[in-house]
């Protein structure tokens, strides 16, 4: 049993575990129903993208791996702000943050 | 030793995406979100990167996350219901996600030469600098140019995130009150 | 080391620090109110044993056998977690700080960072890790106000929160200038290097980063929500703030997280522009060869330095009138952010004149 945990971690079970918060991520963009929640599932995909980045850093001992990471917190939190930004513009307008009751344009 | 704590981080992150899905309250949700980016967060200091943990946290879970909190608390939304456009996203949104999951998952088990992680296996072995030097090393000389457009581009989301939630009719409406005030006050 | 003699080490010191830092946050409230008591012209506390230094110990007891009121409107799972949150987060910081030298151990004097025998993790983030435990804390604020169904409550979390994510920035930005000097942003690092002449190498004489202090201790007032910076929780204004609806041992929690930042706030100067646990003698004092005149002595003079950040905390709260809102906010965002960041500009252009 000792010998089994003091395994090390194979890296392709990181990216399994990257793939699988993606698809999470996936899911949830489609099938949920309020503005916020499909906007935290883009936020899911981008961190299951983040681990893969950072698990392919350690295969290769590179560092730009690391650097890409750090571009996409920075983009995120930019796009995060401006999302945001503008639900609180569309439920001002609509009264309503349900995705199926804001299917059109024209008011 | 790192064997049982990615399986227990794992877990969480697992736990807390699925409960993402699975909670009606977007608060709940919210915080299940943030037990993703914690995890994640360990996940990264196992993975050698030690500077990109404690950023996870400062950035994703320690702001964003609180900016996505504040916006429910202040919108008030409430519980999501049952409609026929959430029935179809579901009959046709989760095949097509188990497709991809399988593509991606082939292609990444069928992947040779990537190895093991061990927990004493940081980035810092080269060249004996720590993982922050490294970053800094390159962030400062050869990727300058994105560093300082990024921060640029941040600029221009704290302008927009600005103009758009500002109250858009005020304007019009203080300049009308004060035109209605100055005809009274005119006419007395 | 084996690892299982690793964890019980790292247990241990964790048990201490523990014990020692919630009996420090137990007397710190019994210091304010005596101070506050002395700046109003009146005795503090001297009932309830010498001095009334037995006072913390029938607060604690008052705070376990008050009643516990939960209001029946309340969103319970977030309600009591809030202010495990504040409170966690709180005790957590003071895990990466040093306080005294590195190279005494249990068995003699020890080389560097094969036993932290005064700091529970040596990591090389240390500074990090502090302002990003600081950035988990709003959520206990946040959540405890939003989750009491109560409009003042909301009210006062939602200012709090804005309050305290603004005066973030200027504390993050100000710590720069010490990075810069120090290279380095572990917190052990940072005190070695600012000890080469005592006194006149801290980084806030000889370092030059006296502005840097000064934003720091400002931002960091407002951050733990103490006077001038206090208006979320004034009781005249806002009937409490976000802590309104709760009781005894919850209430209790919220009260010491806000004196336990207090201390971590008062430790983190000191290690950043006070010269942590040396003296500020350097040199002119020749070492003691003593193990244990040396550790003492280190802890000595970061104790001594800790209390005197305290002894200001309280003097401010006494003195000062509190901010309005719109003031608290045209402060933190149009004064000390620019100021911070002409800090750094600064410091750099020192820097890279040398």
């Amino acid at each position: 049993m000792s010998a089994f945990l003091q395994q090390d971690v194979p890296l392709s079970w990181y990216l399994l575990l990257s793939a699988v918060l993606f698809s999470l991520g996936v899911v949830g963009f489609l099938i949920k129903r309020n503005l916020i929640t499909v906007f935290m599932s883009i936020e899911l995909m981008l961190n299951g993208v983040n681990l893969s980045f950072v698990t392919f850093a350690q295969q290769w001992h590179a560092v730009k791996g690391q650097i890409f990471v750090f571009f996409v917190m920075m983009v995120a939190a930019a796009e995060a702000a401006v999302g945001l930004a503008i639900i609180i513009a569309v439920f001002r307008a609509r009264a309503t943050l349900d995705v199926d009751r804001i299917d059109r344009m024209k008011l | 030793m790192h064997l049982i704590l990615f399986f227990i981080f794992a877990g969480f992150c697992l736990a807390g995406a699925v409960n993402l899905l699975l909670q009606s309250h977007p608060i709940t949700s919210a915080l299940s979100l943030i037990v993703v980016m914690t995890s994640l967060a360990v996940l990264y200091l196992m993975l050698g990167a030690e500077f990109l943990a404690i950023a996870q946290i400062i950035v994703y879970a320690g702001a964003i996350m609180v900016l996505f909190t504040f916006v429910v608390m202040l919108l008030n939304a409430g519980r999501e219901a049952r409609t026929m456009g959430s029935r179809v996203a579901r009959t046709v949104g989760f095949p097509a996600v188990v497709a991809i999951l399988a593509v991606i998952a082939t292609v990444i088990l069928q992947a040779q030469g990537l190895g093991a992680a061990r927990l004493s296996d940081g980035l810092t072995d080269v060249k004996g600098q720590t993982n922050l030097e490294q970053l800094g090393a390159v962030l400062f000389t050869k990727l300058l140019l994105p560093f300082e457009v990024t921060s640029v581009l941040i600029l221009i989301a704290i302008l927009g995130a600005v103009v758009l939630a500002s109250h858009e009719g005020s304007v019009e409406q203080g300049t009308g009150n004060r035109d209605q005030g100055s005809e009274r006050t005119g006419e007395e | 080391m084996t690892i299982l003699q690793f964890i019980l080490w790292s247990v241990l010191k964790v048990a201490v620090v523990t014990v020692v830092f919630l009996l420090a946050v137990a007397y710190t409230v019994l210091l304010e109110r005596k101070l506050v008591g002395r700046i109003q012209n009146r005795w503090g506390p001297t009932r309830v044993g010498p001095f009334g230094l037995l006072q913390p110990l029938v607060d604690g007891a008052k705070s376990f056998l008050k009643e516990d009121i939960i209001p029946t409107g309340v969103y319970r799972p977030l309600y009591l977690i809030a202010p495990i949150i504040a409170l966690g987060c709180a005790l957590i910081s003071i895990g990466v700080v040093p306080f005294g030298t590195p190279e005494v151990g249990p068995g003699g004097y020890v080389k560097h960072g094969e036993l932290n025998f005064f700091q529970i993790s040596d990591i090389n983030i240390g500074l990090l890790v502090i302002l990003g435990i600081t950035s988990i804390g709003v959520y206990g604020i946040a959540l405890a106000g939003w989750s009491s169904n109560n409009k003042y409550s909301l009210l006062g979390a939602l200012r709090s929160s804005a309050q305290l994510v603004s005066y973030e920035l200027a504390l993050g930005l100000s710590l720069v200038g010490v990075v810069l000097r120090a290279g380095s942003l572990n917190l052990r690092v940072i005190v070695e290097q600012q000890a080469t002449q005592g006194m006149l190498t801290w980084n806030i004489f000889g370092g030059m980063q006296f502005i840097a202090f000064f934003i720091y201790l400002t931002a960091a007032y407002a951050e733990t929500n103490r006077s001038p910076f206090d208006l979320p929780e004034a009781e005249s204004e806002l009937t409490g703030g976000y802590h309104t609806e709760y009781s005894s041992m919850k209430f209790a929690m919220f009260f010491m997280a806000e004196y336990a930042n207090m201390i971590t706030v008062g430790c983190v100067a000191t290690l950043l522009f006070l010269g942590g646990w040396t003296s500020p003698f350097g040199d002119l004092i020749p070492s003691f060869e003593n193990v244990f005149v040396d550790a003492g002595l280190s802890l000595f003079w970061f104790v001594l330095k800790v209390f005197s950040f305290l002894f200001l905390y309280v003097w401010v709260r006494g003195t000062l009138p509190r901010f309005r809102y719109d003031q608290l906010m045209n402060f933190g965002w149009r004064w000390l952010m620019p100021l911070a960041i002409l800090n750094i500009v600064a410091t750099s252009a020192l820097l890279a004149y040398r």
